[in-house]
């Protein structure tokens, strides 16, 4: 089969929608497009029902008690800020401080940021080089005062799956409230928010070949029932945890794409990691200089962070512009500071300046890992051609030891 | 954020990639910025003794649009008298590649690679010159 161009392989920034749950959603855009708040007719009724169906699909990927511990949002962000929000302004008599870490989303550390300007303390927990937290920092960190946990299942760069079960253990026993986001991870490593004993999770649609536009904060109901502020004021919608209007279409797509996430995840991650492992063994087998970021064992099947010494990620990713990738180089954002994630792992910033995200998903092939393996070889090694310090590095220079004139 | 068509193409179809003999004194070599910032030019210039730039190189660790400008620079410096070479200015890199706001510190990266290659090349002809006028009162 002819590999069709470009390439999407960015699969942790979104994910198309799985066809067979576009094909749910349809139907509620024109013909059953009630409002589930409607109680007093048919087009309403519909709505609802269609909501708890989504509802109950998505309680059972993470293994939810009840589906009513489901809080429809319009996506992890707001998920988050929730969360974080809502648990902090509630439970503020009972204490101000909130542990998480600082290699969590910005929608977690921004909002936490925001808090602190309200006269909360906020402890960030590093990671080691692999960019794992360790539980006994957070069980270090908490104090009489402490009110919420917050650390992310898998992080969205280096793809590294935090030990969630040593630090649910521990948030238990002291009387905290844990809260993870859980986006990057579910459906691609093992989630169950029992066993687990998360007490909250912000979950996205969009990240598991649903919609984007809706999200989800479980909320536990039992031991411990969680309370929360709600953040929007309005019709009192979920429980009167989020008020507006409820997006029906967005939800049976969410819905659905729970459920085949449920189903077929065993499956997918190991074909997914086949591809992984097939493009890291390709590339390093013919480049030098080429360092893997975040640990290799705990990390999502479909993540492979490297950084290409020698060369910059944003001409890398211009070299390579029929295939969809991401990097940590700082040129790639607008406040030209390379990655917070790779630099917490104690990676310089000139390798942080070289990396690149491939993220696997759903729909990529063999013959499309084969083709961007390839591609990467051809490309960096015309840029490390291009490149001063290649050249440097080959005639033996330290490059560590040059005096460079930083602007 | 989309490239222009000349940034794409100076990235993609580098000009006067290479590496002069830094030793040589009619060469200048200036290596600016950092690895951890992300970007490092070195461009280099051998000057006739006529004072005309007979050729250019360079080298860039960087992204497209720090390729483009030092490509871009080169293929300026070509031809023109140190003098002419000392005049050109990072605007015009803007206005001919097109940078948007965040990448205009590739275009000034570009001039100051331009300055310090004739300064390390006036050094050299100082030095020389020091040397050649010294020579002779030392014979006599």
């Amino acid at each position: 089969m002819a590999i069709q161009l470009p390439i999407f392989m960015d699969y942790h920034s979104t994910t198309p929608v799985d066809p067979r749950v576009l094909e749910e959603m349809l139907p509620f855009f024109t013909g059953t497009f009630g409002n589930a708040a409607s109680r007093s007719h048919v087009f309403g009724w519909k709505a609802e029902e269609a909501v708890e169906h989504g509802r109950e699909r998505v309680a059972r990927l993470i293994g939810a008690q009840s589906p009513k511990e489901i809080v429809f949002t319009s996506g992890a962000t707001e998920s988050d800020n929730l969360a974080i929000k809502g648990v902090a302004e509630f439970y503020r008599d009972k204490g101000d401080h909130i542990v998480t870490t600082v290699i969590e989303h910005k929608a977690v550390l921004d909002t936490c940021k925001r808090l602190e300007k309200q006269g909360f303390r906020v402890t960030y927990l590093g990671v080691d080089k692999d960019g794992l937290v360790d539980p006994d920092d957070v069980k270090r960190a908490i104090t009489d005062k402490t009110i919420l946990v917050s650390v992310m299942l898998a992080n969205n760069e280096v793809g590294t799956i935090q030990p969630l079960e040593a630090i649910g253990v521990i948030t238990r026993e002291r009387g905290v409230l844990l809260h993870t986001d859980a986006v990057q991870g579910v459906g691609k490593t093992a989630f169950d928010v029992e066993k687990m004993h998360v007490d909250l999770a912000s979950l996205t649609a969009h990240k598991m070949y649903g919609p984007k536009g809706v999200g989800a904060l479980y909320v536990r109901r039992s031991k411990p029932r969680v309370r929360l502020v709600a953040q929007m004021d309005g019709g009192g919608h979920e429980r009167g945890m989020r008020s507006g209007t409820l997006n029906v279409t967005g939800i049976v797509g969410f819905g659905k794409a729970a459920e085949i996430m449920k189903d077929e995840a065993n499956e997918e991650c190991a074909r997914i990691l086949g591809l992984r492992e097939r493009l890291r063994a390709k590339i390093l087998a013919t480049l030098d200089e080429v360092h893997l970021n975040g640990s290799l064992e705990h990390r999502l099947p479909g993540n492979l962070n490297l950084s290409f010494a020698f060369v910059e990620g944003e001409g890398l990713m211009m070299a390579i512009k029929d295939v969809a990738v991401s990097s940590g180089s700082a040129c790639t954002s607008s406040s030209l500071e390379p990655s917070y994630v790779l630099r917490a792992m104690g990676l310089g910033d000139e390798l942080a300046h070289s990396s690149i995200r491939f993220g696997l998903g759903r729909f990529n092939t063999e013959e499309e890992v084969d083709f961007v393996a390839d591609l990467m070889i051809r490309k960096v090694n015309k840029l490390r051609d291009l490149s001063p310090l290649y050249e440097m590095h080959k005639e033996g220079i330290d490059l560590q030891s040059v005096q460079w004139a930083a602007h | 954020m989309a490239y222009s068509d000349k940034v794409i193409d100076h990235a993609e179809n580098p000009r006067n990639v290479g590496t002069l003999d830094k030793e040589d004194p009619n060469v200048g070599t200036g290596l600016v910025g950092a690895p951890a910032c992300g970007d490092v030019m070195r461009l280099q210039i051998r000057v006739s003794d006529e004072g005309i730039i007979e050729d250019a190189k360079f080298k860039t660790f960087g992204c497209g649009s720090a390729i483009a400008s030092s490509s871009l620079a080169t293929e300026w410096l070509k031809g023109k008298t140190v003098a002419e070479a000392e005049a050109i200015k990072n605007v015009q890199i803007v206005e001919e590649l097109n940078l948007p706001p965040v990448k205009i510190h590739c275009s000034v990266l570009a001039e100051d690679a331009i300055k310090s290659a004739i300064d390390d090349y006036r050094k050299k002809q100082e030095a020389r010159r020091a040397v050649t006028t010294t020579t002779p009162a030392v014979s006599s």
